[in-house]
């Protein structure tokens, strides 16, 4: 069986990739392309650690098929800094030591990224919910909380 | 595992053709929040996928002759986002509220809660409550089917090889009408549902209800229709005794199983309450207090 070409933006850049049509979006991101920030946890959609956005939505890329993302824009954790210039929330998750092990934190970041481009001035429990997808067994989510809700209040220019 | 060919149709005729065609075992892929996992563990291995997701009918929610119809590839994100329909069925956009987390509702559809065929779906009650009417596109041409008349039991549908669920079309909605959707779960986010209750009525300009339709979720091999709660709420001002007989009703239609989430006696007392507490809701939604 022929491989299935397809061509996507890929934080920005045009790429393209050939794929197994079993291949998950996670495993093109990680084992192709070798962006490995996507992390897989359950693969099954449940813990939000190979969170990305695909044309702007939140999605769990291990529910995706490489195959599916043809003409689309996708965006992962590489591309939320610019350069050596941390996106706010980067920075607020190291000053509140907002992670611990780091396996969820790309996926927790990408997650608050895209509630913060919707609501920016979100309250603590609109984060709770928007983040429940996206499981950490380390911190306890209240540092990612205090974490999120700063960096949103640093953006608002408050 | 064999080789799995994927088909991106761009209309409803090109994908039936693909499914009608093929021999071995075939899927629609919608949000594959479930087929993917299903695919993954191994219970389902199929020759063929269909993305459905670039067909324009499954993908779009318009107004026709002021009823909505929404296609059946619509993600609940999309659906949620839409003000005019939260405003006119704020219990169906609850229900796809309540289907997994951020990112799942990114992805995961009505038609395919509905065609996935679990009982416990969360978006079945509501709808059947709603009056939704499927539009199926199959081999034969285009039929309508009531979305109670679409789950036949756990996993399994009336649908025939090669149809498609394409849109759903939820009745205009009358003055003074309300909706709403309850499930129970012992957490408060990211569970499925023990019991779920869909309601949706309609009051007269003196306040008698005149129209009601009464869903209950996970409590029988499907989403059922229950015709004699409806009947305890028309005809009354949906009073405390007419919502004490809707919930008697409720709680004599389930035929639970005993599973980890709940016994049958837990989930039959509880359907009674959830769709008593649902019917409280629609109607502080069609007074226009809530």
């Amino acid at each position: 069986m022929g491989k299935v070409h397809v061509t996507t933006t890929l934080n920005g850049n045009a790429v393209e990739f050939l794929c197994e049509t079993r291949q998950t979006l996670l495993q093109i991101l990680r084992d192709e392309l070798h962006l490995t920030g996507t992390k897989e946890g359950c693969a099954t959609g449940d813990c939000g650690a190979c969170s990305v956005t695909v044309d702007g939505r939140l999605m769990c890329s291990c529910l995706i098929l490489g195959a599916e993302v043809q003409g689309k824009s996708i965006q992962t954790i590489e591309g939320m800094a610019e350069g050596e210039k941390l996106h706010p929330l980067q920075r607020k998750f190291l000053e509140h030591a907002a992670l611990q092990c780091g396996i969820c934190t790309p996926g927790v970041l990408v997650a608050a990224k895209s509630l913060l481009e919707r609501n920016p001035d979100p309250t603590e429990t609109e984060v709770r919910y928007w983040l429940a997808g996206n499981l950490c067994r380390c911190t306890g989510y209240n540092k990612i909380i205090e974490a999120v809700l700063d960096a949103a209040a640093e953006m608002r220019g408050s | 595992m064999g080789d799995m060919r994927y088909e991106a149709a761009g209309t409803l005729e090109a994908a039936v053709a693909l499914l009608a065609g093929a021999k071995g075992t075939v899927r629609i892929l919608a949000g594959g929040t479930d087929l993917l996992i299903q695919m993954r563990s191994g219970r389902v291995d199929p020759e063929l996928l269909v993305d459905v997701k670039g067909i324009p009918e499954m993908t779009s929610i318009v107004v026709e002759n002021g009823a909505y119809r929404f296609g059946a590839a619509v993600s609940s994100m999309v659906l949620m986002e839409h003000e005019g329909f939260a405003k006119a069925w704020p219990g169906v956009t609850e229900a796809a509220g309540l289907i997994g987390s951020t990112q799942i509702k990114g992805r995961a559809t009505v038609g395919g809660n509905l065609c996935n065929a679990s009982p416990a779906a969360d978006s079945v009650p509501a709808m059947i409550a709603a009056g939704a009417i499927a539009s199926i596109v199959g081999p034969e041409g285009r039929r309508e089917a009531r979305v109670e008349d679409i789950a036949t039991g756990p996993g399994k549908t009336s649908l025939a090889k090669g149809e498609i669920v394409a849109s759903f079309l939820l009745p205009k909605r009358p003055p003074r009408s309300g909706d709403a959707y309850l499930r129970f779960i012992p957490r408060t986010e990211m569970d499925i549902a023990v019991v779920g209750a869909g309601i949706n009525l309609t009051l007269d300009a003196a306040g008698v209800c005149s129209h009601a339709r009464v869903s209950i979720g996970a409590v029988a091999e499907r989403a059922l229709l229950v015709q004699e709660a409806a009947a305890a709420l028309i005809g009354s001002k949906v009073d405390e005794d007419a919502l004490k007989r809707m919930a008697a009703a409720v709680s004599a239609a389930c035929r639970p199983i005993d599973d980890k989430r709940g016994t049958k006696e837990y989930r039959i007392k509880v359907a009674g309450v959830m769709a008593r507490r649902a019917a409280q809701i629609a109607l502080d939604r069609a007074r226009g207090t809530n």
